[in-house]
Parts: C-alpha cells; sequence; structure tokens
C-alpha cells in the first residue's frame, strides 16, 4: 500500500523560544510569532515608538479580524446536546478518513485580508501559484473584460442557457490554439480531442475514474505533487505505487524502477492500469526528453496500459532545454494512440488559478466520449468560457504573456537558485515550473523523514518560509524540498537567504 | 502474407463503460429529435417544440438589465487589485463575499423565515455536483438513497453512476396527489432491507420535479420524523424554491429545523442552484447547504473537484447582495411563472386534458392516461412516441421519472416565448380533437 504520509499542520506549532504571548488559542500564539519578528524590520527604519506600536496595532487588528472572520464553519445554533448516533453526525467513516489528506502544503484557509498582512512578514513558498505577469493579465481584463462576456454581440440569454458541457467549440478551438503556441508550435492540437473541465484536478479525477476501477492503480514517478494524492485516489478509490527517482539519476526516470514497480504491483495482487506523468516535473522541474518518453511508450505498450502526461506547466519552461509534449511524440510514432492522454490547464500557465480550467486531450474515441458525460459535475462557467475565448484569440496577448513570463521565470529562478547556491544549498537541475528542488540534507540533523520535518518546522516557525518539504511528494531521499518563487520579488529574495542562512547556521552549530 | 496479431485492445474503467449515466432513455432520446428539428416560429414552425427542457428563460430581461447596467462592476474594470485578491489561488472556499450573497438570497426566498450562515454554504459548479457529492459523502458503494417517485430523470445518472450508489424508490401515487406517506417511506425502507441494502439517507426535491408541487409542511414533519426514527440522512433538493408561484405556500426544511430549535439538525442538508430560479444553468452555481460540520468541511475539499469559476463568483455576487434587486427579481419571476402555468392549464383544460394540481415550477404534471391503450408503460411510450412524431412536441414520459402509474407526462412551459406556448397548446388541441373523432 502507498505509505501515505499525514503532516502537522503549520498553524499550531508547538514550541517556540520567541513568543512571549499568553494568550489563548492557536491562532493568536502564530499571530504572536508573526509580529515579532516584523518588529525588528520596522525598529530598523522608524524608531522605537514605531517599532512597537505598528506591530502592536496590527497583532490588535489581526486579533480583532480573527475573530470575526474565524475559518471554518460555526453551527447556526450550538446543538444543545451532542448527537448520540454516531451514525449520523459521522458519515460512512473509513471513507471520511481516507479524506483527510493533509500535507503542510494544504491550502491555507486565511481570507484575502489575512493573507495581505501575512505576506507582509511570511514568505509563502509552498504554493505553486505565478503572480510575475499579473500585471499582464490585469491590464488585459480591464481594458477587455466587459466587453467579453456581455457586449452589443453577446446577450445574457446566449450566455445563461445550457451550454454543451464539456466546453463550447469556440474555445476548445481556443485552447487547441494556445497549446499548440505555448510548446512552441512543435505539434498541433485537434480541438476535437479536448474536453473542457472546470480545473486540472478534475481533469485528473476524471481521468482516473475512466481509466481504472476501485482497487486498481496508477504508476506515478516519485517525487510527485501531492495534490495527485487526492486528485488520483480519494473518490475514484484508485492506488497510487510511487516509482521512486534518485538524486543520482538526477531524479529522472528509470524504465528498470517502472518495471520493478509493476511486476512489485502484480505479485501483490494489484492491477496496474496506467503511468501518470508531469512533464515539466512537479515538484522537482525537469522535461522528460525524447528517449524516456519513447521508452515510457514502449513500456506501457507493452504490458498494454495507459499513460497520463500531465503538462500543465508546459508553458513555464524557462531553461535552454527543449520541451517535447507527448503529443509530438505520437504524431511521429505509429501506435496505439489510444493509451494516450494529456492533462493541461490555463491556471499555472496563464497566472488564473481562480478561473479553474483544465483539459483533457485525448486520442481516445471512448474516453473522450466518457468524459463528456462526466463534465456535467465540473463544466466551466459560461461567461468564464466567453472571457477566456477573448483572451486566447488575443495572439499578440497571448505571445506577449508567454515570452514575458518565460523571461521572468527564468531571471527570478536562476536569482533564487544563486541565492541557496551562496549558501551551500545545490538546487535539482529546473527548467521548468515554478519551483527549484532543493538539496537541504546538509541541514537535517539525521537523515530520516523526523529530520527533515524538524528542518521544515524551523523553517516555517523561524525562518517564516513555507516550503513543501520531499516527505509529502513521497520522495525517497530525506532532505529535499520544494521552494517556489514565483510570488516573490527580486526584492524579497535577499531576505528569504537571510532568513535561510540563519536557519541554516543553527542546524550547522547543532550538528 | 504475414497474419497481423491484434494488439488487445487497451481497457477503460466500468466506470466509463458503464450504461448509469442514462444517457440511453427516453428522457434524452426526445432531445435529440428536437436538435434535429428544432422549432422556429419563422424558419422552422413545424419543427418540434422542446417541451422536455426545465429551464426558465421568463425573466431573462430582467437580469440582462441588470447585468449589462453593472458590466463595469461584474468585470475587474476599476477594481485591478480585486483581481489580485480574488482571482489567484482559488481556494475551494469560494469568495466569502459570495457565499455571503448566497445565503442571503436563499433567506429572501424563504422570506426570512429561516436563517443562512454564509459558513455552511458549500460552492459546486451546479446542484448536478452537489448532489453527487452530498452522495459520495453520505453513502458508500452499494448503500442506497430513498427518493420518492415521480423523480427527476438526472438522478439515476447524478446519485449513482460514479458512486456506486443504489436508489430505492418511495412509491407515491395519483391517489393522494403523489405526496409522499409514512407508510410509504416505510415500504421503501423494507424493500431496501429486503435486498440487504443499507440504507443511508433521504432525498427529496421540494418543490417536486417533475410534479411542480411544493411539498405539505405536515409532510416535511413526517419525512423529518422517519429519518430520526431511522438514524439517516435527510436531502432538501429545494432549487425550485424561487419558483413557487406564492411564497407563503413554500415550506423549506430549514423552516422546519428553526422550528424545532435545530434539535437534531445535523443529517440535513439542502441543496440549491441558481440554474431554475435565476435562469443561468449555463453559469454552473450550486451550493450544499449543510447543518453537519464535518459534511461541510469535507464536502469544502471535494469541491475541488467542481469549483465556480472566481470570475463567475465577482460577477454574481454583487447582483446577489443587491437586495432591492433580488427582491423584485423573484416577485416579478414567480408572477411571470403563475401567468405561464395558468396560460398552460387553461389551454389544456380546453383540449380536455387534466393536470395535477401545481403551485410550483416550470413545467406541469399532466395526465394523459385516458390516451393509453392500456396502462402499460409500453403503451405510454407509445403515445408519448406519437406526440413527438406526430404533433411534434417533445414531453417527458412519466417512466423516464419512475413514476409507478403510466399515463403522466412532464410538460414545460418557461423555456419557451408566450406565442410558442400557445403554439404548443393549439397543435395539443387539434391532436386531442383528433383523437375524439377517431375513437368516436
Amino acid at each position: 500500500m502507498t505509505h501515505t504520509r499525514t503532516q502537522t499542520q503549520p498553524r499550531t506549532p508547538q514550541s517556540d523560544a520567541d513568543t512571549t504571548s499568553t494568550t489563548s488559542g492557536g491562532r493568536a500564539t502564530t499571530a504572536m510569532r508573526v509580529i515579532v519578528p516584523l518588529q525588528g524590520v520596522v525598529q530598523g527604519r522608524g524608531g522605537l515608538v514605531l517599532g512597537s506600536v505598528i506591530p502592536c496595532a496590527l497583532f490588535y487588528f489581526l486579533q480583532f479580524y480573527l475573530k470575526r472572520h474565524r475559518p471554518g464553519p460555526t453551527p447556526t445554533t450550538p446543538p444543545s446536546t451532542p448527537p448520540e448516533a454516531a451514525e449520523v453526525s459521522s458519515p460512512p467513516l473509513h471513507r471520511v478518513q481516507s479524506r483527510s489528506i493533509v500535507s503542510p502544503r494544504g491550502r491555507p484557509q486565511w481570507t484575502p485580508m489575512m493573507r495581505k498582512i501575512i505576506q507582509m512578514v511570511f514568505f509563502q513558498l509552498g504554493l505553486a501559484e505565478n503572480l510575475l505577469c499579473v500585471d499582464l493579465v490585469q491590464d488585459w481584463l480591464a481594458a477587455n473584460a466587459k466587453n467579453s462576456i456581455v457586449g452589443r454581440d453577446l446577450s445574457i440569454s446566449g450566455i445563461a442557457t445550457y451550454h454543451p458541457s464539456e466546453g463550447l467549440m469556440e474555445l476548445k478551438l481556443a485552447v487547441a490554439g494556445f497549446m499548440s503556441r505555448v510548446m512552441e508550435r512543435s505539434t498541433s492540437f485537434n480541438p476535437s480531442q479536448i474536453i473542457l473541465t472546470a480545473g486540472a484536478a478534475v481533469a485528473i479525477e476524471m481521468l482516473s475514474f475512466c481509466l481504472a476501477d476501485a482497487g486498481n492503480a496508477f504508476l506515478v514517478p516519485s517525487p510527485y505533487s501531492p495534490d495527485l494524492d487526492r486528485d488520483v485516489k480519494w473518490r475514484t478509490g484508485v492506488e497510487i505505487i510511487p516509482v521512486p527517482c534518485r538524486s543520482t539519476d538526477g531524479f529522472s526516470l528509470s524504465t528498470t524502477a517502472l518495471d520493478r514497480a509493476f511486476t512489485q504491483a502484480k505479485k501483490r495482487g494489484l492491477r496496474v492500469r496506467g503511468i501518470i506523468i508531469s512533464n515539466p516535473s512537479n515538484p522537482v522541474g525537469n522535461l522528460l526528453n525524447r528517449e524516456t518518453l519513447y521508452r515510457l511508450l514502449d513500456f506501457a505498450t507493452e504490458k498494454n496500459i495507459h499513460i497520463i502526461s500531465n503538462e500543465i506547466l508546459a508553458g513555464s519552461t524557462h531553461g535552454s532545454e527543449e520541451f517535447v509534449s507527448l503529443a509530438e511524440i505520437i504524431d511521429s510514432e505509429d501506435l496505439d494512440r489510444n493509451r494516450v492522454h494529456i492533462i493541461y490547464g490555463l491556471s499555472k500557465d496563464l497566472s488564473l488559478p481562480g478561473f479553474g480550467m483544465g483539459v483533457i486531450y485525448s486520442f481516445n474515441e471512448n474516453v473522450l466520449a466518457a468524459s463528456k458525460k462526466l463534465t456535467r459535475f465540473a463544466s466551466i462557467s459560461a461567461p468564464t468560457q466567453r472571457l477566456l475565448i477573448a483572451m486566447l484569440s488575443d495572439t499578440n496577448f497571448v505571445d506577449k504573456f508567454i515570452k514575458t513570463n518565460r523571461e521572468r521565470l527564468h531571471r527570478i529562478c536562476s536569482e533564487f537558485v544563486a541565492g541557496l547556491k551562496q549558501l551551500g544549498i545545490e538546487c535539482a537541475k529546473s527548467s521548468g515550473g515554478f519551483y527549484c528542488w532543493a538539496d537541504m540534507r546538509g541541514l537535517i540533523r539525521s537523515y530520516s523523514e523526523k529530520g527533515e520535518l524538524e528542518l521544515w518546522d524551523k523553517l516555517l516557525n523561524v525562518a517564516k518560509i513555507n516550503v513543501t518539504p520531499g516527505s509529502s511528494c513521497h520522495c525517497i531521499e530525506p532532505g529535499w524540498f520544494q521552494c517556489c518563487f514565483t510570488m516573490l520579488t527580486e526584492k524579497d529574495i535577499p531576505v528569504v537567504m537571510e532568513r535561510i542562512a540563519k536557519v541554516s547556521e543553527t542546524c550547522k552549530s547543532h550538528s | 502474407m504475414a497474419i497481423e496479431i491484434e494488439q488487445p485492445r487497451v481497457g477503460l474503467s466500468k466506470i466509463a463503460v458503464s450504461k448509469t449515466h442514462g444517457e440511453d432513455s427516453p428522457y434524452f432520446a426526445g432531445w435529440k429529435a428536437y436538435d434535429e428539428n428544432p422549432y422556429d416560429e419563422f424558419r422552422n414552425p413545424s419543427g418540434v417544440i422542446q417541451m422536455g427542457l426545465a429551464e426558465n428563460q421568463v425573466s431573462f430581461d430582467i437580469l440582462e438589465e441588470y447585468l449589462e447596467q453593472h458590466a463595469e462592476e461584474a468585470s475587474w474594470g476599476k477594481k485591478a487589485s480585486g483581481f489580485r485578491e480574488n482571482a489567484l489561488f482559488q481556494d475551494y472556499h469560494g469568495l466569502q463575499s459570495f457565499r455571503k450573497a448566497m445565503a442571503s438570497f436563499m433567506e429572501q426566498i424563504r422570506e426570512g423565515r429561516a436563517k443562512f450562515n454564509p459558513d455552511r454554504v458549500v460552492l459546486t459548479a451546479g446542484a448536478t455536483a452537489a448532489n453527487e457529492l452530498l452522495t459520495f459523502i453520505l453513502a458508500d458503494p452499494g448503500d442506497a438513497l430513498l427518493v420518492p417517485t415521480p423523480y427527476y430523470p438526472g438522478f439515476d445518472r447524478d446519485l449513482r453512476w460514479r458512486t456506486g450508489v443504489n436508489i430505492v424508490p418511495i412509491h407515491c401515487d395519483s391517489s393522494n396527489n403523489f405526496q409522499v406517506t409514512p407508510q410509504a417511506l416505510e415500504a421503501a425502507y423494507k424493500n431496501a432491507e429486503s435486498l440487504n441494502i443499507k440504507v443511508r439517507g433521504v432525498l427529496i426535491t421540494n418543490p417536486s420535479n417533475p410534479l411542480g408541487a411544493t411539498i405539505h409542511r405536515s409532510t416535511l414533519e413526517q419525512i423529518l420524523d422517519f429519518v430520526t426514527i431511522k438514524n439517516i440522512h435527510l436531502v432538501s433538493d429545494e432549487i425550485y424554491s424561487g419558483s413557487v408561484f406564492s411564497p407563503t405556500e413554500f415550506t423549506s426544511v430549514a423552516e422546519i429545523l428553526e422550528s424545532r430549535s435545530y434539535k437534531d439538525c445535523e443529517r440535513v442538508h439542502i441543496v440549491y442552484s441558481l440554474s431554475k430560479d435565476l435562469g443561468l444553468p449555463g453559469f454552473r452555481v450550486g451550493t450544499i447547504y449543510s447543518y453537519n460540520d464535518r459534511v461541510v468541511t469535507t464536502a469544502r475539499r471535494m469541491s475541488s473537484f467542481t469549483l465556480i469559476s472566481s470570475q463567475t463568483q465577482q460577477l454574481l455576487g454583487s447582483m446577489l447582495s443587491d437586495e432591492k434587486f433580488t427582491g423584485n427579481y423573484i416577485t416579478k419571476n414567480r408572477e411571470r411563472l403563475r401567468n405561464r402555468y395558468e396560460k398552460m392549464v387553461g389551454g389544456l383544460r380546453n383540449a380536455g386534458v387534466e393536470c395535477l394540481e401545481g403551485n410550483a415550477g416550470l413545467f406541469c404534471w399532466v395526465n394523459l392516461s385516458p390516451l393509453l391503450e392500456n396502462q402499460t408503460r409500453e403503451s405510454e411510450l407509445a403515445v408519448w412516441e406519437a406526440i413527438l412524431h406526430r404533433v411534434k412536441l417533445n414531453i417527458s414520459p412519466g417512466s423516464s421519472c419512475h413514476c409507478s402509474e403510466p399515463g403522466w407526462f412532464r410538460v414545460c412551459f418557461a423555456n419557451m416565448s408566450e406565442k410558442t406556448l400557445e403554439v404548443a397548446l393549439k397543435r395539443i388541441q387539434s391532436f386531442m380533437e383528433e383523437r375524439k373523432i377517431t375513437s368516436g
């Protein structure tokens, strides 16, 4: 069985020498830990008075705000006695428990205002969202959004009524064109092989439902994105069998490892239905080369299983390496295309996570037919489709965005990686994505998951940096961390590095 | 010549190949006939009139006006920073402002007789997703939900397909206007027991689809008592709550809970959507309102698989928070629907066709059993086909709604213009007259 690691939530840290707070509640102590370092930052500029007044004011404001906007549901009126019947108040237990997947990278439950405040002192490097080119999107929306939804030619009735749930053909055309542009026209995409869904998570889950029965399994090279555990396994009952990749191989996938994993699965009586790869990979950020893709296809053909290639970061490549889509390989090969499926989405490459737009691109008619029916449960709302059609059809904007995004990604990645290097922290080669895969094995006290989590905790509570530990990505080698840099500006990098340096010093002095 | 070895075809899952999506039933077949020959007042006056789609087009103009006037606010024209906060990193919590707007809209529909807490609102991409999500959470594969018949044909897909959960019908008949009785509830429960199926809850639609009528307060009380005794859940799909012709005739399960001081409320969950009341199915906006904390938390996480785009939330949020607008809309919408209903029923009566007395929704529950040769499903389908191909009207046969009495049909009246409705009524009148002549 896959070992699902549960992580402690970052919000209620157990011990911290800095805190002087005596207020109750984990949230208040967290706030205190946030304010104390702020004091230091402000004191440098505004003097003692400002240095005390501002943090106190912020602290009280935060307290007040926390009280009013406590995240999480509160009952309308509390029940007078706790319900006796466990049956009803606890929905089918085994299912719910498997659903309590918790990772330190778990979605923050803070309101935007809180986020703003926290962000002033707290660096979120655990969230793979790209803010580098938000200005471009903002400008485009300001100029075009209004007319693209309800304009002279578009009436409400045009967008309000029922639509084909798998997406308007116009949008599919636009998406096919965009995918081609993003992959630098190495291949073209057929709009009729596209199914649109309300997000990439939906697309992955949908394919999971279509290609495997409950109890079957997918092979997934590890380390892999923690989200996959939820997307592939949660409601479907499908298993993930990690195929470990090693730092000595640059975390690249070996066919031997695949084969071994497949055989082991068979021995355990698990039927493998497919392989799920991500390219560019998450969390490492490397690209799969042609040779690897060919070998994968051969392997899948030999075992008669599917391949799902999650190419959602194809537009966020920033190195000199060439990105090769599985679709391009298929073009040139004469093989059974029915086993090949590609996942894509706009949230990463176009900086539009709130929009929720995922793509299934498949060569299999039956998968397309089944997926089409499944989109009833998660289709993109019509006004959003209209907006996206307008945006994607604006090829000037699209080309400019792709180019600028790549430039900015490259710049910030290089600076971030160089900064880490100066601290003696090397990163795995990263040619794509919003993050780097940092080798902090030198800083962990014990070469184990425990040691790794201790370091993670220090980084979170002392350095105030949220990174994703390799263990939640199912990495077999402890000590690796994913650091996302796309929510930073260049000015933030020295601050981040300084903080990491402090932690790194304490780690070295302890060893 | 070498013999080609056929590569074994790579297989798909059972879910992918199953027919549980139900899209082969007459309910959907009629839509196909319409798609192939759709009625148009000028270009195709002899085409099929679609009366099988429960869509609300009677109040579009009110919405259109509002959205056009407020398009600036809806997009991010002036509030560029709003985009950054709201669009970026879409949490499955949804925008607080939008949840508040949904809660207050739901309160307005119930004329303040029930209160809704925005923190209990979970957003989904439509009621279809909401119903499926609740089923995933409340039941395991092989378990069952009890659903009163006749029910919305889509439930066969929404509640059963991916979830692996069964629907055990609670049989209702015309002797008491298809209202649920304690005996019927008990019988359904025993039926499930005899099949060794564990019942996890009851799912009602109030107002009912396809009946077009609200559930009596006393019946709701009985249902609530039943689920409490059996210690199971109650899901109340109230997506037509804003389409009740007279607001006082609708009792939401939320009101009953309030009158009981929320005792034992953790078993109750309400589904709502903007598709029917606001006529915005294309927007894909649905919600689950649950009184159970664990269900709310789990549903929120699961809603990652069925998110509403922040842009849509932004677009509708300010509209739904505008109480003057929504109050006016709800009133006008009710009025217009009632007028349509009365026109429909009047026209049918002139043709000698009776309907169930309805007070809500976008359709009538029509009794065509006198036209059946035998009181069987086959005869009902024969009549359905005749009406589809000769009268060129697509209506929904009761059998696709699992009605135990053959001869009933659901006929929609809100998804067309008044003129088209008149044409449809005329066709029915001629059809009935023909029948009288031929049957002597």
